[in-house]
């Protein structure tokens, strides 16, 4: 039985996969301009390796899969030691306190008209900022879990963390939101 | 057993997407009635689930797809290497 061999056709790349590859990227990235950088340098790898093309998968599922080491380099660069910001610290990581609150981070009580400014408009915004505050790498596992909803084994796959790893990075995302949503919105 | 704020504070979040096992939410469960402070953060963090629930439906359209010109220039791009 003759298999339909895939060919290669990047004169039609833009046309036919450029819409396709931008939302998968922008679902993980959440930057408009990172994003298109990302696919274009997708379709330039493509490119130079399409001789190693061998028509088993579709076009699209090959640039897929080049797409997906360009996040998971992209990643690596975000949590390398050169580019690493790190959250603030929320709880004592050493001594007779370990893992009590620190002091000036223990949260605070929040003004009680809270379902009503739920409903506010501007409540998006300021939670954009906070999220947008975040280390980049908090920030990206963070949308991934929490606006985009990966499932944890998906996000743990694509970006080769454990699940243990995943968690620890939301609690920190979290703890650090908490935080900023209380000194920009809550505030008594 | 016995969890530090650290750990327990973890474990909410962990829960907020329903991803927490039984033991760990007893653990979390026996904390929180013990901690005043992560008993709040408990509380909060339903609020702030909420928040981000409401903020997702609003953020899912903007900023979403390639305009026109930008796939001109990727196309231009891509052409030159052709």
């Amino acid at each position: 039985m003759a298999i339909k061999k895939h060919i290669l056709n990047p004169e039609k790349w833009v046309s036919l996969h450029a819409d396709y590859l931008f939302n998968y990227t922008i679902s993980r990235v959440n930057n408009h301009d990172l994003a298109k950088d990302l696919v274009q340098d997708t379709f330039f790898a493509g490119l130079k390796a399409k001789d190693n093309f061998q028509g088993k998968a579709s076009e699209r599922t090959w640039l897929i899969s080049i797409l997906k080491r360009k996040i998971i380099d992209y990643y690596r660069k975000i949590n390398s030691a050169k580019g690493k910001a790190e959250v603030k610290m929320n709880f004592y990581t050493d001594g007779e306190r370990e893992g009590e609150w620190i002091e000036e981070r223990v949260p605070n009580s929040w003004d009680s008209n809270l379902e009503k400014s739920i409903e506010n408009d501007e409540l998006s915004v300021v939670l954009d900022k906070c999220i947008n505050n975040l280390p980049e790498k908090y920030a990206m596992v963070f949308r991934m879990k929490t606006i985009q909803h990966f499932e944890t084994e998906e996000i743990c796959k694509e970006l080769e963390i454990t699940s243990s790893n995943l968690w620890v990075i939301i609690h920190r995302a979290r703890t650090q939101l908490r935080k900023c949503m209380e000194d920009n919105w809550f505030k008594n | 057993m016995k969890l530090t704020c650290d750990e327990a504070t973890q474990i909410c979040d962990k829960s907020q997407y329903k991803e927490a096992t039984l033991w760990e939410k007893i653990k979390l469960n026996l904390h929180l009635l013990l901690c005043r402070r992560c008993g709040l953060y408990s509380k909060q963090n339903n609020v702030m689930t909420k928040c981000l629930e409401k903020h997702k439906n609003e953020d899912c359209s903007k900023n979403n797809c390639l305009c026109a010109e930008e796939k001109e220039v990727m196309e231009k791009k891509l052409k030159e290497n052709i």
